[in-house]
């Protein structure tokens, strides 16, 4: 029987990315009614010294495959080694984080084992309700208490699915990063390490790597950023980002942009929020001169705190937040910059 | 008549839409503005086949036809009547008459490069004592051996000085009146043959607009354009096939107008609702719309009966008047909407205005098309 | 080379509105497109083209009005074009999709596959890597730029969320193109009525049934269902302050912040 919720640990540089560790979170929730086991799956070369953090965070089980071979990413090798790991051990569930590299991999694993895989979701949870149980069975699956409800957007966020994947094993999923909660770290917690061995041949780097470059990062990654603040068309051009710019800086917040600032060349597609830019949930976003139609809206929804500028007193972006202003962002946002550094100043001589 | 366009004129519009939005609407406002011809848009409408739409692959055209290129002009003029008449004046003025009277040398040379867009045309026929009455040719070009020498000046021309190849009328046997004139194909720099005063003008300001003068300058006699006395009727035929073009242009300044008349009106509010919520605005934009639609069908038979053979010419002056009068019409009247606002710069609708009234004064006055259609009606 | 391209015909997701009575997607008159991503292969299949020499051909599955998405890569350029189309094939996951769409490229043959990394209305990504994994190619997505290509060979820019990667592939191989790549080109006035001059093969079940896993593909064979579609559920609505001095604004911020915690 399957058995397991396996989540594949993506690391860059042979550093853990978030995103596992969010996996690992999401799936100690879904253990709360599954009871199988976590189990990490690390894949790299000297990496070994990232195990513990895996436990850390909530992993039972760590299936270490530590080779040359993986010391890069490259479509082949992993492929071949998380194929071998799941046909090994047959796991019940099988998660990627939906990053460049999860949804290179998880395809290719997914049809090459014949299972089905739901892309880029962004809720988990077994089935619970006799509904819901009675769905599965009609299409085939032989246990309905462990099958997995994956959500994820679709249409450009517009509409939600909820996709089940009945039949085949694994039931596989990317998942968005940012979504899901890391647990708290707990220092204390051990696991089991497996050492999976897997024989690479030179046949299998089917590409060849020239070159690996990391982008200098000039920013904070918004995703796990604090607070954004964002300027959307409203705001005029691109020098209307100056004004945000000062907004952020007297905050110490990064500076977020929707989809229009971005196709109109203002400002890097990276500052993107949105469906089709990043997910973001900070304490704080402040949405400047966007009208926040629902690609924008999806990107940012979860957002502790929205507060809204926009000249339109029927914008959209007014139904998400918690305050919203009806004004003009080239009147207001050079004020409140002031104003925030005055506040702060009078806080700190307190 | 059939209604609804066939699949290829679906796409094209899909084409020209994008391609208008994109490449042509941001520079509008600038061409205007700095009264600035634009170049650099020459290149794109060239490699995407804008420059010979009705003209057959062999000759370098894109093998499409009249309703094609119509529907080319009205969406051009929809965001900029300037690059539109860029479009009209080459193909209908240059290109088209030495498609329907060059011969197969004439086409080879001539034809090839300007419907691949390679070169510019132009056409030169209205002078300051010649305008509507276009008989009155005072330009003239005499047999000189192997070549025609012309002396005399054209005005108000459309591409002068950007335009590389020339249609020009000149008479070659005063005695015969009409029938002493003919026409010449001329390239530019031609010796004898420069570029007069730019005009400044109301509107199509982007669009150049010069004078041609032709100071012994002589062609090689091959370059006739039909047989000698033929000119007239290249002229008229010529402008039979530009009205079509014209009217296009007028019909999208119109669509153009109301597309941004009703954007406008439903961001602005004034006594707590949006204008476009007030009745006033609404019956005045459905009767623009109506007529504007009454136009684009006007516009586009014309344009089939040319793709048919048939007799077009009262279509097409039709076409031309009831267009050209609907664009002053809606322009105005959706500036109107707009209030204090639309006066301003700040917004296209005053530009659009401005543009719209060329559309009954060029080739052709309204007048000249109401004598076309009482002509053909009998009243003689 | 032989270059094929996989296109798919998506609704204009900008246009799609949803309505308000019944929360579902109105779909009636919003315009389809050529899937962003795709469009940016086909423009890059086409730049190799003039660089390589060879003919670039254009493979969409979708019902029958996916034509028109034919027809336009047809006039940007495109070679010759094949629609994958079968009732048997409606309701396809991803993985039954490219057993499909694999099928159908061994009968059209390849040298170089380029697809789009994601459709707009899916999102999935998937399709891609599971023809290449269909086809036992080798697969680079996310390529964001053509470094330099050769008879047997292309060298492309991977791209990841921290930087990139120079990769050097043999063909055959698939690529997936994101937006970066390329810009993609107009049709042309000519190119258009082209178009519709040429012939544009469909490819049935019928043709394709030998070479497919026949439980697996539909609506029934796909390996994952579709449960339930819902529309989001919005955040609730704030306060929102209408005819406010600037200097308001920016004390109602303030206030905000403060009582968040967030200064």
């Amino acid at each position: 029987m399957s058995k397991g919720i396996f989540v594949v640990i993506e690391q860059r540089s042979g550093k853990v990315q978030n995103v596992g560790l969010e996996l690992i979170g999401e799936s100690t929730r879904l253990k709360e009614d599954l009871k199988d086991d976590v189990v990490a799956v690390l894949l790299g070369h000297e990496i070994e010294g990232e195990v513990d953090k895996l436990y850390h965070y909530g992993a039972d089980k760590v299936i270490l495959v530590d080779s040359p071979y993986l010391k890069n990413y490259v479509t082949e090798p992993y492929t071949k080694a998380i194929t071998a790991i799941v046909k090994e051990y047959d796991p019940e569930i099988m998660l990627f984080g939906a990053s460049s590299i999860g949804r290179d991999v998880a395809p290719r694993v997914a049809s090459r084992v014949k299972t089905g895989l739901v892309a880029d979701t962004t809720g988990l949870r077994m089935a619970k309700t006799e509904e819901e149980f009675a769905k599965e069975a009609a299409m085939g699956c032989e246990d309905p208490t462990r099958a997995l409800l994956m959500t994820r957007p679709a249409f450009g966020g517009n509409i939600m699915a909820t996709l089940m994947c009945p039949r085949t094993k694994p039931q596989m999923a990317t998942v968005r990063p940012g979504v899901m909660r890391r647990i708290e770290k707990d220092k204390s917690r051990t696991g089991e390490l497996i050492k999976f061995n897997v024989d690479f041949t030179d046949a299998d780097m089917n590409v060849e790597i020239l070159e690996v470059v990391k982008a200098d990062k000039k920013h904070a990654d918004l995703t796990e950023a604090k607070m954004i603040v964002s300027g959307g068309r409203g705001i005029g051009g691109p020098q209307g980002f100056d004004m945000i710019r000062d907004v952020a800086d007297a905050l110490g917040a990064e500076i977020g942009s929707s989809r229009a600032c971005v196709d109109a060349g203002w400002i890097e597609k990276d500052r993107q929020v949105g469906q089709t830019g990043k997910t973001v949930r900070p304490e704080l976003y402040m949405a400047c001169g966007i009208s926040g139609a629902i690609q924008h809206v999806a990107g940012m929804e979860n957002s502790e705190v929205v507060i809204s500028i926009n000249k339109n007193d029927t914008a959209p972006i007014f139904e998400v937040s918690d305050l919203g202003i009806v004004g003009d962002v080239k009147v207001i946002l050079p004020r409140l910059a002031d104003a925030i550094r005055k506040y702060k100043e009078a806080k700190a001589s307190n | 008549m059939e209604f609804g366009y066939s699949k290829e004129h679906v796409l094209l519009r899909d084409l020209y839409r994008k391609f208008a939005e994109t490449e042509v609407a941001p520079l509008a406002e600038e061409l205007d503005e700095e009264e600035r011809f634009p170049v650099e848009t020459l290149g794109k409408l060239a490699r995407f086949g804008f420059m010979g739409i009705p003209f057959p692959k062999e000759y370098g055209g894109a093998g499409g036809d009249y309703l094609a290129y119509s529907m080319a002009v009205e969406e051009l003029a929809k965001v900029c009547a300037t690059t539109a008449v860029i479009v009209s004046a080459h193909t209908s003025l240059c290109a088209g008459p030495i498609y329907m009277f060059g011969t197969e040398e004439q086409k080879q040379k001539f034809l090839v490069p300007l419907a691949k867009g390679e070169k510019l045309g132009a056409f030169g026929l209205t002078e300051p004592s010649a305008g509507t009455d276009s008989s009155m040719q005072q330009t003239t070009a005499k047999l000189d051996g192997d070549e025609y020498v012309l002396n005399g000046t054209k005005v108000f021309i459309t591409n002068a000085g950007y335009a590389d190849t020339y249609v020009i009328v000149a008479m070659t046997d005063k005695s015969k009146g009409n029938r002493g004139i003919s026409a010449f194909i001329v390239e530019k720099d031609t010796p004898g043959f420069t570029i007069g005063n730019k005009e400044r003008k109301m509107g199509i300001r982007g669009s150049a607009t010069c004078e041609l003068i032709f100071e012994n300058c002589r062609i090689p006699k091959e370059n006739l354009l039909g047989r000698e006395g033929q000119g007239f009727k290249v002229a008229m035929q010529t402008l039979d096939g530009g009205r079509i073009g014209i009217a296009s242009q007028a019909l999208g300044i119109a669509e153009g107008a109301i597309e941004e008349c009703v954007k406008y009106v439903m961001e602005r509010k004034q006594f707590k609702k949006k204008i476009g919520q007030f009745q006033n605005t609404q019956f005045e934009l459905a009767d623009m719309a109506a007529k504007v639609e009454a136009v684009k069908l006007l516009v586009y038979e014309a344009a089939c009966e040319k793709d048919a053979h048939r007799p077009y010419s009262h279509l097409s002056a039709m076409a031309k008047y009831l267009a050209g009068a609907t664009a002053s019409d809606v322009t105005r009247r959706c500036l109107q909407l707009y209030g204090g606002y639309g006066y301003t710069r700040d917004y296209p609708i005053e530009r659009m205005m401005r543009d719209a009234k060329i559309t009954e004064i060029y080739e052709g006055t309204s007048e000249v098309q109401k004598i076309v259609i009482s002509s053909w009606m009998g009243l003689k | 080379m032989k270059i094929v391209v996989c296109i798919k015909q998506v609704p204009d997701t900008v246009e799609v509105k949803i309505d308000p009575k019944t929360g579902t997607l109105i779909r009636d008159g919003v315009p389809s497109i050529i899937n962003h991503d795709d469009k940016t292969g086909l423009e890059a299949a086409l730049t190799l083209k003039e660089k390589l020499g060879g003919t670039v051909t254009v493979v969409s599955m979708g019902p029958p009005q996916a034509d028109v998405a034919l027809r336009e890569a047809l006039a940007m350029g495109c070679d010759e074009a094949y629609l994958v189309s079968a009732r048997e094939f409606g309701g396809s996951d991803t993985y039954a999709t490219s057993g499909i769409l694999a099928a159908a490229l061994e009968k059209v043959g390849y040298d170089l596959i380029i697809t789009g990394r994601q459709a707009i209305d899916g999102d999935t990504a998937q399709v891609g890597p599971q023809i290449a994994e269909k086809l036992q190619l080798p697969q680079v997505s996310y390529v964001e730029e053509v470094v330099d290509a050769g008879a047997d060979f292309v060298v492309v820019r991977r791209q990841f969320e921290d930087g990139y990667h120079i990769v050097k592939v043999k063909t055959p191989c698939l690529l997936t193109a994101i937006a970066e790549l390329a810009e993609p080109r107009y049709m042309s006035v000519g190119g258009v009525f082209e178009a519709y001059q040429k012939e544009i093969k469909t490819i049935g079940f019928e043709e394709l049934k030998d070479g497919l896993e026949l439980d697996m593909i539909g609506l029934k064979g796909s390996p994952t269902n579709v449960y339930k579609s819902f529309t989001k559920e919005m955040k609730g609505t704030g306060t929102v302050l209408n005819d406010v001095t600037p200097e308001q604004a920016v004390d109602a911020i303030i206030k905000k912040l403060e009582e968040k915690f967030i200064i």
